[in-house]
């Protein structure tokens, strides 16, 4: 399900702008590849097309303040990563401890609800439900912080290659991503956890995040090509500046823009379908774990007619913090957009 | 022309969805489509896909259910208990060896297919068995291997010295089996289902023998798959698999009760959830595995919870293989500490009880007065402190992904589980594999790990179909190759031909694993439940999830 | 363009076969499998080896592989491991039911989101536009599992108004012709067929078709605010052209490209969509096959059919938009 809000909020392509890009390899897998992969090329020319890195980042830092979606979106996000860095101090128990307050009203048909103490009441399990919601925001910014981050490590690799060296590097790996850029996201992910030997939180994480990585690599590598030919990089050549320097000193810096904000968009995916590995019933096995795409998957629909809440507030965290995420994405991206510079 | 009628079908089909749509109409629809539901059809919603429908090729519920609706076995249970009553045989009777089996063969009973039910078809039956051919064909005959051994001739070394020796039609009306030696599970393994006893003309004119194997998978024949033969109380209808809804109709020349019903829809949903779901939209009469959080709720709605009498087991596996688990102490440490009340209560079905044994006390040769392992933290803690097994860490295994009667939530009880022994002091590390994702494999064939959560489902009314299933011999399980002691006693009690010796030598064998051996912790008894709407009447549940149909009626 | 099509084929022949020696290689690898499944609680040691030498598994890899291909060959993808079906019948059975409920998202979808997209533009940062903003957002942000399972909830345990699962009343005769209900129940005037199973369509095609809606919304939106501006629309406008012609001619067939485009990259959030879907509600399609031949059973004949069978469809798709593509607007050649 990455496809959609990676493809939400698009600029809309044009007639005619679909011409090939420098560079851009011949053989596509076709118009289909070719429009995720526009819409890609122009986020990383936008970034690419003013030289100036500051004034790029103050110019954008500029025009996001003064847009209530990015505030909204910003808000929301500040507000969960303070959640879950802080979640210790601010979730009342432990959230893996069972209490005998709470078990000893719990059956497997009952499960008891708001109490002294424990406000939300308790977990299938005789846990403080409060105290898992919080904690649920750590682990939750966990599975997709690193889904985030090892999609973009090895997107940025493959990107980084490609854009450097350009000729059949370019052309394999692009080939590469292309391929992968074309497959239904979810279904990847599914085939890739039932393809793994044992499901672990860890697969999870790298199931959501192999689904990432064609969408940072054609990003980075869109971004490169976009400076190879530049003024600066040129200038640089021209002093006999190492082509490692170049690439790690001007051009991946200047890249970065785009990606961070393709990163803050794919955060929401992550979590999105972390939930929705759980609800197939291959996700993270440990229950111990609260995470909330666990929480709704697992317990959430199976004690959905016990204590609904279980699902409900599971979902609505996620939710907003998706949305969250979306909007800060999708005005960052607006305002790196050349179009709305002025 | 073509198209216009075409044409207004697609209006006509619009304008009558959104009617449905918009106004709600619902129950006029249902009541149009199932006219012949009131009239007769009980529909049940089933678990799973059945396999096919040869009864001994199978060996899982599923496939057991629309099964004994059109089958019998020579032997039967009492509606609702495990205890053995005359099915196809009025009596049996059996030589003091135990190995000549005379069977009084109930007269007048006809297959399906009109042909008469005798003793050459009851012999026919077993020779088919026996003289089985074809690596794919005997692979599949899972409780005839757990019966009877073996076949004339092996496919394979890995199976055993058969235990059937010949089976002789005196007239119509007896079949007398001869058997090498005697074993426990007789007679209660001829109610099994998977030995019922099918029309030897359709067996031989649909090719029954034949399993064919193709590549990685196995093609069963026309009387497995479209065309099973018995004699019980529903004939076969078809089994429609776009809509998943296996349909059977009513055998009017049935020898016994005769089906109330005209017809009955065994629809296969495999979601609980969904399950229940369709049982309040009336679209379904009874499901089968309601999920334990929902019995209540159904309760209250009107529907009738049927508990049926726990006849399994869930155990915690202790493997010897770790040398700290040879400890007799440490694993009685294990079971002190762990809170067995509390895990019935908070997370056991309805009905559910803690288990002291390994087998329901229905059963023949359970001891009333085993040693008891109470909830004792304190003394699990000294146990482990006397046996230097302090800080222990053991490795769980558990299948996070399935449902079993006997075990509804894996995940639920391991963390509960693993919870009171970190609190005697044991580190758990918990390792979820998938149930057929390796989970059996590396704990049955590889026996890597120190505990893990199983659980049985009883097959017929003998202690050896539960303690010796477990125990009887060296397992990999268990980890222990040595325990020579217990095999040799199991095998003793299974070899005991008289009633009261049997019981005699079970009773001291539950006494010896609880006070003595302990390889495992057994943990509850958890019915299985069954439900049905109010206005089905006569489901009698069985212990062995043996219901036949035939017996109900659905008042309007 | 007939070479094109030629040379994509070939590169889909070669792909799948690459493939499929990854799948079928890679599974066989994997703990646990059919052997486990089947026997279930009463493995012992012996049966383990029976089973395992029935079926194969004993010999060597890339033996059962070349045996693997040479059915394939001949089209026989094998037997599914718990119902012996031919998984090529366990596929045609699941795939019209996959096709129906993806094709209903679609029409839901286009049908509301086209209309919603142009009146967000007309209405730009309006009361409408910020409403279906808003809800776009929500549908995009929202697990669809749990849409589903609020949906179902709500309409067929509250309010009885649809049936909660599976696509057609237990116990309704209906003739089977092509797989599609709907349809079949056209084709053979047994309206009643057809009726009920829309009726069972409805909700599962609203939950599947949220995020193609959000996604058709905004790319519609996005799309006609670009033509506007442009100079062509401009001058219609200044040479008095009727609103309608304007709308029609100009407006919305410009516009309508991209938006093609999006439908065509939407079935793969479709195809990923209809797997949650289909478990909310039991159907029993291609998303249903896969997860139960996975968790269920590890059902491997399936299971390496379906991943092939996913991929050939995707390219097919793939190519088809690529197709229509350079059919609407003539600019574009298909390179």
């Amino acid at each position: 399900m990455s496809d959609p809000i990676t493809q939400a909020g698009t600029p809309a392509p044009r007639p005619g702008d679909d011409k090939p890009r420098p560079g851009m390899s011949e053989r596509s897998i076709g118009l289909l590849g070719d429009r995720k992969k526009a819409r890609l090329d122009e986020l990383a020319q936008a970034s690419a097309a003013d030289r100036g890195g500051i004034s790029l980042v103050r110019d954008a830092m500029r025009r996001l303040k003064r847009n209530p979606v990015a505030i909204v979106g910003g808000v929301i996000v500040g507000l969960f990563v303070l959640v879950a860095i802080f979640a210790p101090l601010i979730a009342p128990h432990d959230p893996v401890q069972r209490f005998d307050e709470l078990t000893k009203g719990l059956t497997v048909d009952t499960i008891p609800g708001a109490s002294s103490g424990f406000p939300l009441g308790s977990d299938p399990l005789g846990r403080d439900f409060l105290s898992r919601m919080i904690y649920g925001a750590r682990q939750t910014l966990f599975v997709g912080v690193l889904a985030t981050l090892i999609g973009l490590a090895l997107g940025v690799l493959i990107g980084a290659i490609a854009g450097a060296f350009g000729g059949w590097v370019d052309v394999v790996l692009m080939r590469l991503t292309d391929v992968m850029l074309a497959l239904p996201s979810l279904l990847l992910a599914i085939t890739l956890v039932a393809m793994a030997s044992r499901s672990s939180q860890w697969t999870v994480i790298f199931a959501v995040a192999i689904v990432s990585v064609p969408i940072f690599a054609r990003l980075l590598r869109g971004s490169m090509l976009a400076q190879r030919e530049s003024d600066h990089v040129l200038a640089a050549r021209a002093l006999g500046v190492k082509e490692r320097n170049i690439v790690l000193r001007h051009m991946l810096p200047n890249s970065l823009t785009a990606v961070i904000v393709q990163a803050t968009l794919t955060f929401a995916v992550a979590i999105l379908d972390a939930a929705a590995l759980s609800f197939l019933g291959l996700g993270d096995p440990d229950i111990n774990r609260a995470e909330w795409g666990l929480m709704l998957g697992v317990d959430g629909q199976r004690y959905f007619e016990v204590r609904p809440e279980l699902a409900y507030f599971p979902a609505l965290a996620i939710i907003v913090v998706a949305l969250g995420f979306t909007l800060l994405g999708e005005a960052m991206r607006e305002a790196i957009d050349p179009k709305n510079r002025r | 022309m073509q198209a216009r009628r075409l044409k207004t079908a697609v209006a006509i089909a619009a304008v009558a969805a959104l009617a449905v749509g918009a106004a709600g109409c619902a129950e006029s629809e249902r009541g149009d489509s199932g006219e012949a539901k009131t009239g007769g059809t009980f529909i049940f919603a089933g678990a799973g896909d059945p396999k096919n429908f040869d009864p001994i090729f199978n060996d899982d519920g599923e496939s057991f259910r629309p099964v004994r609706q059109m089958f019998d076995t020579l032997v039967s249970h009492k509606p609702g208990t495990a205890e053995l009553q005359g099915g196809l045989a009025e009596s049996w009777e059996h030589d003091p060896e135990g190995k000549v089996w005379t069977f009084k063969l109930r007269q007048g009973v006809k297959f399906h297919d009109g042909t008469p039910f005798n003793a050459a078809a009851v012999c026919f039956n077993f020779d088919r068995w026996y003289n089985m051919k074809g690596a794919a064909a005997q692979s599949q005959m899972i409780y005839y291997m757990d019966v009877f051994g073996g076949f004339a001739k092996n496919e394979n070394e890995a199976a055993g010295k058969p235990v059937y020796n010949k089976c002789e039609a005196q007239g119509d009306g007896t079949a007398v089996v001869t058997l090498n030696q005697y074993k426990g599970a007789f007679p209660g393994a001829f109610a099994l289902t998977s030995l019922s006893i099918a029309s030897p003309e359709a067996l031989k004119k649909y090719d029954a023998n034949t399993v064919k194997q193709n590549g990685d998978s196995f093609e069963y024949s026309a009387f497995a798959t479209t065309n099973p033969v018995g004699t019980g109380p529903f004939t076969f209808g078809g089994w429609d698999k776009a809509k998943n809804e296996i349909t059977l109709n009513r055998n009017p020349d049935y020898f016994g009760e005769k089906a109330k019903v005209d017809k009955m829809i065994i629809k296969i949903i495999k979601d609980e959830s969904t399950r229940k779901q369709e049982l309040r939209a009336g679209t379904v009469q009874g499901i089968d595995f309601p999920a334990p959080a929902d019995r209540k709720a159904l309760e209250g709605e009107g529907f009738q919870v049927v508990n049926r009498p726990a006849f399994n087991v869930l155990y915690l596996g202790l493997n010897q293989k770790n040398p700290k688990l040879k400890d007799l102490r440490v694993r009685q440490a294990i079971a002190y500490a762990l809170n067995r009340q509390q895990l019935v209560q908070t997370k056991g079905p309805g009905g559910a009880k803690v288990a002291d044994e390994f087998l329901p006390d229905t059963v023949l040769g359970y001891a009333p007065d085993v040693q008891k392992y109470e909830y004792n933290p304190e003394k699990a803690k000294q146990l482990l402190k006397d046996a230097g097994a302090e800080g222990l860490t053991l490795n769980f295994y558990y299948p996070p992904d399935v449902t079993r009667p006997y075990m509804p939530n894996p995940q639920e009880i391991f963390t509960v589980l693993a919870n009171d022994l970190q609190a005697v002091g044991i580190k758990v590390n918990g390792v979820p594999r998938p149930w057929n994702g390796g989970f059996k494999d590396d704990v049955q064939q590889f026996g890597k790990q120190d505990l893990h959560i199983l659980g049985w489902t009883g097959d017929y009314n003998d202690p050896g179909n539960f303690v010796g299933t477990f125990f009887g011999r060296a397992k990999t399980e268990f980890g222990d190759q040595s325990m020579t002691e217990m095999f040799d006693a199991i095998t003793k009690a299974d070899g005991t031909v008289d009633d009261a010796g049997k019981k005699a030598a079970w009773e001291q064998v539950n006494r010896d694993i609880a006070a003595k051996w302990l390889p495992a912790v057994p943990l509850w008894h958890a019915p299985p439940a069954i439900v049905v709407t109010k206005d089905v009447k006569g489901l009698v549940a069985s212990p062995l999830t043996d219901e036949r149909f035939n017996s109900v009626s659905i008042s309007k | 363009m007939l070479r094109v099509i030629v040379r994509r084929l070939l590169q889909l022949v070669v792909t799948l076969i690459a493939l499929s020696a990854l799948i079928f290689i890679w599974l066989r690898n994997l703990p646990g499998g059919p052997v486990e499944a089947l026997l279930g609680e009463r493995a012992t040691p012996e049966r383990r080896v029976l089973l395992t030498k029935a079926l194969g598994y004993d010999q060597p890899i890339l033996v059962q592989y070349g045996k693997f291909m040479q059915r394939v060959v001949t089209g026989d993808f094998g037997n599914s491991i718990r119902t012996g079906d031919p998984v090529t019948e366990v596929i045609s059975r699941a795939f019209p039911a996959t096709i129906e409920l993806a094709l209903a998202a679609m029409i839901i979808a286009v049908g509301l989101g086209v209309p919603l997209g142009y009146l967000a533009a007309r209405w730009r940062g309006r009361w409408p536009d910020n409403l279906t903003i808003a809800g776009t957002l929500l549908g995009i942000s929202i697990p669809i599992f749990f849409l589903g399972y609020l949906l179902k909830d709500v309409f067929t345990q509250n309010i009885h108004w649809f049936p909660p699962s599976g696509r057609l009343t237990t116990g309704l005769d209906n003739t089977n012709v092509t797989g599609f209900f709907v349809l079949d129940g056209l084709l053979t005037r047994e309206f009643d067929a057809s009726a009920d199973a829309l009726w069972h369509l409805i909700l599962p095609a609203i939950t599947l078709a949220t995020i193609p809606l959000a996604v058709i919304v905004r790319i519609t939106r996005a799309s006609v605010l670009d033509v506007l501006n442009e100079d062509y629309v401009r001058t219609a406008e200044a040479k008095g052209l009727r609103h309608r012609t304007i709308r029609g001619r100009h407006i919305l067939r410009n516009a309508l490209l991209p938006v093609v485009t999006t439908i065509g990259l939407q079935t793969g959030a479709l195809l990923s969509g209809a797997v949650l879907t289909e478990k909310v509600y039991n159907w029993g399609g291609i998303g249903t096959l896969i997860t139960d031949s996975i968790s269920g059973g590890r059902d491997y004949p399936v299971l390496q059919a379906i991943i092939l069978l996913a991929a050939l469809v995707f390219v097919v798709v793939n190519l088809l938009v690529d197709l229509s593509y350079a059919f609407i607007d003539p600019r574009v050649r298909v390179r």
